[in-house]
């Protein structure tokens, strides 16, 4: 697929790193035009706004976050989902509504198949395997669908990434952000183990994930 | 100096309401002297960059070139919003209250019940605040954010229900905008001060306080390193020495007493103004790093190359700025 982009991308990366003051800190990686799965904790609506906008420009332009489609389906927060950030709307919480386990597989297959299908041959996620924001204190359990796409797409790199005091700056339930400062680090690129199971994957990615806080320490 | 006394110019009157300052020819003369301290300053770097011979030599003055490039800069962006106009220091000392509340809010812990408080403070009353300059109602100026803002901070955090902390909270947002908005705004307001002979120089005024306090800080620091010995409270800061204190406000009072020329104070009183600029500047530094202490950082924030954040660089200028205010407004203004 060929990145399009859209003329305000630009500017509402600037905007989003304005609002969100973040400062980004390659702690395991560096910046690479490589495919990539970047997963990250969920606090906010911003969330991945300010993640695609801490990307180096031609980073960002095969990049696409995936959003949950409830929330981005409707008006401008559509377009500017679809047509701005090229974002990949999945329908939130299929497996857990399914009625048995083959239902649930099934709902599972159908989100993966359409994030293999996005990304193609050339283009990265953001991903937020927690599925939905917490309160910035703890992270949650990790949903499967990041273990079903690390083993549909075994070579790409899953990047760790800790956004901090993003639950500050617009939390839960509020629509005015106030513009604190926010920090993203970058983790060391983790792969899905060839005999690897499903929960001692997730605990490991989410191990790796939180293991980028700063713990009050600067 | 050659440029002529301060009453040379005494019947130019401002004939709109945001004149710019550009044929101020002792600003001009302030200008160029800043100028030529940077130039001085980047030679000096450049030669040492030479000169240096093993790694921690090199460090110490790769950080001391960033921190003069950052000063030519922020000297720039000054200078610049200056010559606009007052409505350009209004925008940059408002902007600069705005990251400095930013970076303060950032590090103190507040709970998810004060964000509509914090929306207030960043969007509401600090904007207001620099409007009221620009409107030139002193009155509700002096007392928005004392009693006004101060009566609604509370009040909105309680309404908000959440009681865990509350007085801490209510109290920590209400220092953060004393000292990032309200304190700070006192710089640009010195612009809407009527003082007789002075009429529309007072550009030059802002600029005076703003040398005087962060020359202070520069001159507190070097001083300090080339003499420091005796650690005024070594638990707050290591790098504030008695003789960087003494050594560095008595240059400042110096640099400020020899441009008197360029202020409506004569030389023993642009001495004393000098002298309680430099000491105030004293007291935001230390209280500011008391703070960084008590909460556990180094500095503020990293905008800055080489000095940290932007309330890390004004911490002084929030102290001395509303002192030198009244002392103008009472002893000189009409």
């Amino acid at each position: 697929m060929s990145a399009v982009i859209h003329p305000l991308a630009s500017v509402l990366a600037a905007v989003a790193r304005g609002i969100s003051g973040v400062q980004v800190r390659w702690a395991g990686c560096r910046p690479e035009e490589k495919q990539r799965i970047y997963f990250a904790n969920h606090t906010s609506h911003l969330d991945f706004v300010v993640l695609w906008a801490a990307l180096p420009g031609e980073v960002r332009a095969r990049t696409r976050p995936v959003a949950a489609k409830d929330y981005w389906e409707k008006g401008l927060k559509a377009y500017l989902a679809q047509r701005v950030f090229r974002a990949v709307l999945v329908h939130r919480g299929g497996t857990a509504q399914a009625g048995n386990r083959e239902e649930a597989r099934a709902a599972a297959r159908t989100v993966v198949d359409r994030l293999a299908e996005a990304m193609g041959e050339t283009d990265s996620l953001i991903l937020f395997p927690e599925g939905k924001r917490g309160t910035g204190e703890t992270v949650g359990p990790f949903r499967s669908g990041l273990y079903y796409l690390a083993k549909r797409r075994p070579e790409v790199e899953l990047v760790p990434a800790y956004l901090e005091n993003m639950n500050r700056i617009l939390p839960k339930g509020e629509v005015l952000p106030v513009p604190l400062l926010s920090l993203l680090t970058f983790g060391a690129p983790i792969h899905i183990g060839e005999t690897e199971d499903k929960r001692g994957f997730l605990e490991r990615a989410c191990a790796a994930m939180s293991a980028l806080r700063r713990k009050g320490e600067s | 100096m050659s440029t002529g006394s301060p009453g040379y110019f005494p019947q130019r009157v401002a004939t709109t309401r945001w004149v710019p300052h550009v044929e101020d020819t002792q600003l001009a003369w302030l200008f160029g002297g800043v100028l030529g301290v940077l130039v001085l300053a980047s030679a000096i770097g450049a030669v040492l960059k030479q000169t240096a011979k093993n790694d921690a030599a090199h460090a110490t003055i790769n950080n001391l070139n960033a921190r003069t490039r950052a000063w030519w800069k922020m000297c720039a962006i000054f200078a610049l919003t200056l010559l606009i106009g007052r409505i350009g220091s209004l925008v940059l000392f408002g902007l600069l209250s705005l990251l400095a509340l930013r970076e303060y809010i950032t590090l103190i812990p507040t709970r998810r019940g004060d964000h509509r408080t914090l929306v207030w403070s960043f969007f509401v009353i600090t904007p207001l605040q620099y409007y009221l300059i620009a409107i030139r109602w002193y009155g509700f100026f002096a007392i928005m954010i004392p009693a006004v803002a101060f009566l609604f901070i509370p009040t909105r955090i309680a309404m908000a229900g959440d009681t865990e902390h509350f007085l801490e909270r209510a109290a920590k947002i209400q220092f953060g905008i004393m000292i990032c908005s309200y304190c700070l705004s006192h710089a640009p307001a010195l612009l809407i001060l009527r003082i007789p002979g002075f009429v529309g120089h007072d550009a030059r005024l802002l600029f005076y306080l703003v040398l005087v306090d962060q020359s202070s800080d520069v001159l507190q620091y070097v001083w300090g390193r080339l003499t420091g010995r005796h650690k005024i409270a070594a638990q707050v800061s290591p790098n504030k020495t008695w003789e960087g204190f003494v050594g560095g406000v008595l240059m400042a009072t110096a640099l400020g007493t020899a441009l008197w020329w360029a202020t409506p104070f004569t030389p023993l009183q642009a001495a004393g103004t000098s002298l309680v600029i430099g000491l105030l500047g004293f007291a935001g530094g230390l209280v500011m790093s008391a703070i960084k202490r008590d909460v556990g950082v180094k500095d503020f924030g990293a905008i800055i190359e080489g000095h940290g954040g932007i309330l890390d660089r004004i911490d002084s200028l929030c102290f001395a700025a509303p002192i030198f205010f009244h002392l103008v407004r009472y002893f000189f203004a009409a």
